[in-house]
């Protein structure tokens, strides 16, 4: 077989929602377009044929949180000449992160009647805990335009442009009223790195973080303010531990106000 | 891979099951020319929801649950808040609920277009994908590509985005949304209710595997409309039961080979849930198209052949889109968007039916509002017993064909399930034991 000269794109599932694929297949106006422009050579919920690597870009979702993913993972990157993260699970853990700070054994008893079937490693950790990762693409899910930015000018052999500033920022540009200062609600806006179009607060609520923490992001004047805002801390706490709650400034953070919160 | 004749029985390996949400494998084991183990063997990642729910706040269900499935984070955020209002006796509005049910359709006609076209069809037109679809019938694919659009347009001018929207909350919705966005999408979901009229008749000539088995269907029911939103309960062999009951009469059992629990009836036998299940048992409470579709090709119930899920999903999806319609017309924001309320210790159970099934939700909730217990039923995990039983019954019909072709057709089964293994299957393996 004559080698493809499409550039070859794949794309891999490790434990996640499925969600951030899913944001592949609902770029409607652009599926077909991006099928033609690039070969897609491993896309298992998209289809079934399979070209062995190696790959130009490889889009990776989900966290690491079994012994078989960790080694999956090695040999992707082996075979991958770009190797992007797609979404909180694969930046920051995502919500299999949730179990990190607890005990993964006693979750287990809890949801499972024989643990011992499993198979799963004590934390669900991100992509780059277990390999070089050429980029990162934060949101849970996953936003579609920043994935073909991020594919587009790879090919192109350009740097893409992602933003980098916090949702706040996208609250004054759609006019959102700032339901923070408006209505005392929580939010992790502040500290959140933008991509969604500021959704929540426009929706009537505060940021969960789902997009992880804006890029040097100093969390320390806006803790006290969340810790201030609620009758229970631990309510910050909660929130910091989100989708992105692994991500370090978060994890930090939420550590920090529950140890507060012990001292009292 | 090896090039055998037909007659023989094979070692085979093929390396994957795709166009299915989550990861998992088909093992299929043939001892002296007889099929002598299948196993659903389901080795995506165990995630333990209903472990990190305890300690969270009930306003925080719904957006963590959502992270079970990308594809149909809408059911679950359903199921949540139905369980928890359940457990607070939180009555919520006419309005709200209608929304609930408009929000519910965008989520039908995302998901049931994008298994019709892109995930099931593909097997039926003898693709491997839609991507190769696309090259020998690109008016197929556009098409269905247009209507799986309306759906997460809808999504998100209701929900903001249309995976793991941020609207909806524990007695309604943080916000109304614009009545004028919601009906700039008219158009669009006009010309796909009569897009999917067209794809019903297609949908019904389609040449399915020839193959029937008797199941036990169960699905919601509702009085007043076709049971997707809210309901009772009720099965084909004529149970009807509240929610409450649910873990009463279906359980579930872990098995060695699977990180997925198995579902079974009281009585320990397999069920479906799913479109069949809900058409064959509700078909009656579909709308005036669907009505004189279904005398018009003449459709007889029960369906019995799994394949024919594609049917069901395919009205289904005219219904989503025709009541779509309807409640963008009818859309009246009126009164709160939000039933506000204390929260207190209490216990509630709810269902909704997941495009895919079926979907329970249990939840205890303890001082301050906090989340005690979860306990949550997927409609894949109760599927798996009646995937199993249905390739008992099918392999032996297929195992003689070319090894291409016997895979194919067994993995086509278990993808008319649509199985949402996030919420499980990359792996179909026959294994001759006489030469292992
Ligand atoms: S980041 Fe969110 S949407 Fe993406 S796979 Fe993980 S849970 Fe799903
Ligand atoms: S609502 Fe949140 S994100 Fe928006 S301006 Fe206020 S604090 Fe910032
Ligand atoms: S506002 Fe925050 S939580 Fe909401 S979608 Fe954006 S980043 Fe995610």
């Amino acid at each position: 077989m004559p080698a493809p000269c499409k550039p070859t794109v794949a794309v891999f599932k490790f434990s996640s929602c499925d969600g951030c694929q899913l944001q592949l297949l609902n770029m409607e106006d652009e599926l077909l377009a991006l099928a033609g422009a690039v070969e897609i050579a491993n896309f298992l919920e998209a289809r079934r044929r399979v070209l062995p690597g190696p790959y130009d870009i490889a889009l990776v979702e989900g966290s690491v949180s079994t012994p078989h993913e960790a080694e999956t993972i090695k040999k992707i990157r082996g075979e991958a000449k770009l190797l992007i993260a797609i979404g909180a699970c694969a930046t920051a853990g995502g919500i299999q992160a949730l179990r990190n700070r607890a005990d993964a054994d006693e979750y287990a008893r809890h949801v499972y009647p024989h643990p011992e079937y499993l198979h799963y490693l004590p934390k669900a950790t991100p992509i780059s805990a277990h390999v070089k990762v050429d980029l990162e693409l934060y949101g849970c899910p996953v936003n579609k335009e920043e994935v073909l930015e991020a594919v587009t000018a790879l090919l192109q052999d350009r740097k893409p442009n992602l933003p980098q500033h916090s949702v706040c920022l996208e609250c004054k540009r759609n006019g959102t009223v700032c339901v923070m200062v408006a209505k005392g609600m929580l939010c992790l806006g502040p500290v959140t790195r933008s991509g969604c179009g500021a959704i929540c607060p426009a929706n009537g609520r505060g940021c969960y973080g789902c997009f992880g923490p804006q890029p040097g992001v100093d969390l320390k004047t806006l803790v006290p303010t969340l810790r201030a805002m609620e009758k229970d801390p631990r309510e910050a706490a909660r929130l910091l531990s989100h989708v992105s709650g692994f991500a370090p400034a978060f994890a930090n953070a939420a550590e920090e106000i529950l140890a507060e919160e012990k001292k009292q | 891979m090896s090039a055998t004749k037909s007659t023989e029985i094979r070692s085979i390996e093929v390396p994957a099951l795709a166009r299915v949400e989550g990861e998992g494998g088909l093992y299929i084991g043939v001892k002296g020319g007889k099929i002598n183990q299948i196993k659903v063997n389901i080795y995506e990642p165990p995630r333990f929801f209903e472990g990190f729910l305890r300690g969270r706040s009930l306003y925080e269900v719904p957006d963590i649950t959502a992270r079970i499935c990308g594809i149909c984070p809408v059911a679950y955020q359903m199921s949540s808040v139905n369980a928890l209002e359940a457990a607070q006796g939180v009555k919520i509005t006419p309005p709200i609920r209608a929304l609930r049910r408009l929000l519910y359709c965008a989520e039908y006609i995302e998901s049931h277009a994008l298994h019709i076209y892109l995930l099931q069809a593909p097997d039926l037109l003898g693709q491997e994908s839609a991507i190769s679809l696309a090259e020998v019938a690109p008016e197929v694919v556009t098409k269905a590509l247009r209507m799986k659009k309306v759906g997460n347009a809808l999504l998100r001018v209701i929900g903001g985005r249309s995976v793991h929207p941020v609207s909806t909350t524990v007695g309604g919705f943080y916000r109304w949304p614009e009545k004028a966005a919601l009906e700039a999408l008219l158009p669009e979901l006009e010309w796909s209710a009569q897009a999917a009229v067209d794809e019903v008749r297609w949908a019904a000539g389609l040449a399915y595997p020839e193959f029937e088995v008797d199941a036990e269907y169960v699905a919601t029911r509702h009085p007043d409309e076709y049971g997707v939103l809210e309901g009772r309960v009720v099965s084909s062999t004529g149970l009807d039961i509240p929610p409450s009951e649910f873990d009463r009469h279906y359980l579930e059992e872990h098995v060695a080979h699977c990180n997925s629990l198995h579902s079974h009836t009281q009585a320990g036998n397999s069920y479906m849930v799913g479109p069949l299940a809900r058409f064959n048992l509700n078909h009656g409470q579909l709308g005036k198209t669907s009505q004189s579709l279904i005398k018009e090709l003449k459709i007889q119930f029960p369906i019995r052949n799994p394949f024919k899920a594609l049917l069901a999903r395919s009205f289904e999806l005219v219904d989503a889109y025709e009541d779509a319609v309807r409640l963008i017309r009818e859309y009246r924001p009126e009164g709160p968007s939000r039933i506000l309320f204390d929260p207190k210790p209490g216990e509630g159970s709810g269902v909704s039916e997941a495009p895919r099934g079926l979907l329970f939700h249990k939840y205890t909730v303890g001082a301050g509002g906090l989340i005690e217990k979860a306990r949550i039923v997927p409609p894949t995990s109760q599927n798996y017993a009646r995937m199993e039983a249905d390739l008992w019954k099918f392999a032996p019909t297929v195992i003689a064909k070319p090894h291409e072709e016997a895979t194919l057709a067994c993995e086509h089964l278990i993808r008319s399930y649509d199985p949402c293994i996030s919420c499980s299957v990359h792996f179909v393996r026959w294994v001759n034991e006489d030469t292992v």
